[in-house]
């Protein structure tokens, strides 16, 4: 089994109108084990700035601290909030800094940019970004995912349809992938509001 | 190893005072004019450059990146190095986040820069001010800065470097107004520079460049000629 696999989890995230979501499983387990059931996969980076790290969650661990010894930094540096789009060029710079080592973890970021317009993108291991308008989802239960989320994301959708799709398509996800599951918790990022809800699925 | 030691030029006299820091501040003070000016939607930079006419030209203002350029009174070699090392930290910037380095950043990273060379042993500082003309553009907006070999630096509305900059000074004291729109602001560079020229100010001892939204311009001979032209 890959070690990619070994730990399990899923984080997605979907793009609105001047509003995103970010999503992930609860579940952490040592492959057919699960060993907790309150491992949010979701980091909050700034107001309006989060973090997803799927994969192997020891890296991910050692990756979101340096992350934000990074974002720290710049932002004393430069005395403003980081925007999500220099957020994912420097974590892409992080994880290739690392290419022939590579940590064992997929970042996703989702975000509002100054202009609140919403900015979400995930990457590979060794930090190859994708930043489509739609959705991206990574993890165990990304190939699950994709095809709901296709279903699901419409067009400019305000902060209520668009966490109803991103919990519902989380919680398809989790109906399939036995690496992943336990519930799930979503952010909702607005301009003024970050809502977290957390949502049960089958518990087992 | 043991055979080798660093001392700093640069001790402090028993004044308080970095005697090599003053001699490089009086390198700048002898160098060739230069001024810069903050208009409402652009930076003004303007210098003397008097070659020989047996030389071809050789210019003094340089660009570092699409909306930060500079320029220097003092030592062109030493200005050089500077201009390589500022090229190379504002692509490192905008390799590590994806995008152009605000003014300021650059700044400070050059004063840094400075600052070191005053402190390194087997270095002397750097014999050229700096005024480095920046657009950022969150919020747009002009910006103008001096830098020093110190590496003190300072934030300018307008300001005048090299020979007779304190008569510079006190007339743009005089002509400055936050109300200038770029056009009118290279006249009055132009104007400041006119004071500490001793010769006829023309095309081919004048060099201008203009810092806007779209980026950071050299003007041509021939704008600098029309300009001159309707002093």
């Amino acid at each position: 089994m890959s070690i990619m696999s070994y730990t399990g989890g899923t984080v997605v995230a979907m793009a609105g109108d001047e509003c995103v979501c970010i999503a992930s499983d609860l579940r952490i387990g040592e492959q057919m084990t699960t060993i907790a059931t309150d491992q949010k996969k979701v980091h909050k980076v700034t107001d309006k700035v989060y973090v997803g790290l799927a994969g192997f969650q020891s890296d991910a661990r050692t990756v979101l601290e340096k992350i934000m010894f990074r974002k720290n930094l710049y932002e004393l540096r430069e005395n403003r909030n980081i925007k999500p789009q220099v957020l994912s060029e420097m974590i892409s710079n992080l994880a290739y800094q690392h290419r022939f080592g590579s940590y064992f973890t997929e970042p996703l970021v989702a975000g509002l940019d100054d202009t609140n317009k919403p900015y979400i993108c995930c990457m590979d291991t060794i930090g190859c970004v994708s930043a489509p308008r739609d959705f991206v989802a990574v993890g165990t239960g990304q190939e699950y995912l994709l095809g709901v989320c296709e279903n699901f994301w419409r067009e400019n959708m305000k902060p209520d349809e668009l966490f109803e799709a991103t919990a519902q398509s989380i919680l398809s996800c989790l109906e399939r992938d036995a690496a992943s599951g336990w519930g799930a918790v979503v952010y909702t990022i607005t301009k003024d509001k970050v809502n977290v809800s957390t949502i049960k699925a089958r518990m087992d | 190893m043991g055979d080798h030691y660093g001392f700093s030029l640069t001790t402090f006299s028993p004044s308080g005072k970095l005697m090599q820091i003053e001699y490089a501040l009086n390198a700048v003070k002898n160098g060739q004019p230069s001024v810069g000016l903050r208009a409402k939607d652009g930076v003004v930079l303007a210098t003397e450059n008097v070659g020989s006419v047996l030389t071809d030209d050789q210019p003094k203002v340089e660009q570092i990146s699409k909306h930060i350029g500079c320029v220097y009174s003092g030592m062109g070699p030493d200005f050089r190095i500077l201009v390589k090392k500022a090229r190379k930290i504002a692509m490192e910037y905008e390799m590590m986040y994806g995008e152009e380095m605000p003014t300021i950043q650059l700044v400070t990273d050059i004063a840094a820069v400075m600052q070191e060379y005053t402190q390194s042993g087997g270095v002397r500082p750097f014999g050229a001010s700096l005024l480095i003309a920046g657009w950022d553009k969150n919020p747009g907006r002009p910006l103008l800065f001096q830098c020093d070999p110190s590496g003190a630096y300072f934030a300018w509305k307008a300001t005048a470097l090299g020979k007779n900059d304190v008569n510079a000074k006190t007339f743009l004291e005089k002509r400055f107004s936050e109300a200038l729109e770029l056009d009118d602001g290279i006249h009055t560079a132009l104007l400041t520079l006119r004071e500490s020229f001793d010769v006829g100010m023309n095309e081919n001892n004048v060099e201008v460049a203009v810092c806007n939204s779209t980026g950071f311009h050299r003007l041509t001979k021939q704008q600098v000629h029309d300009h001159l032209g309707t002093l």
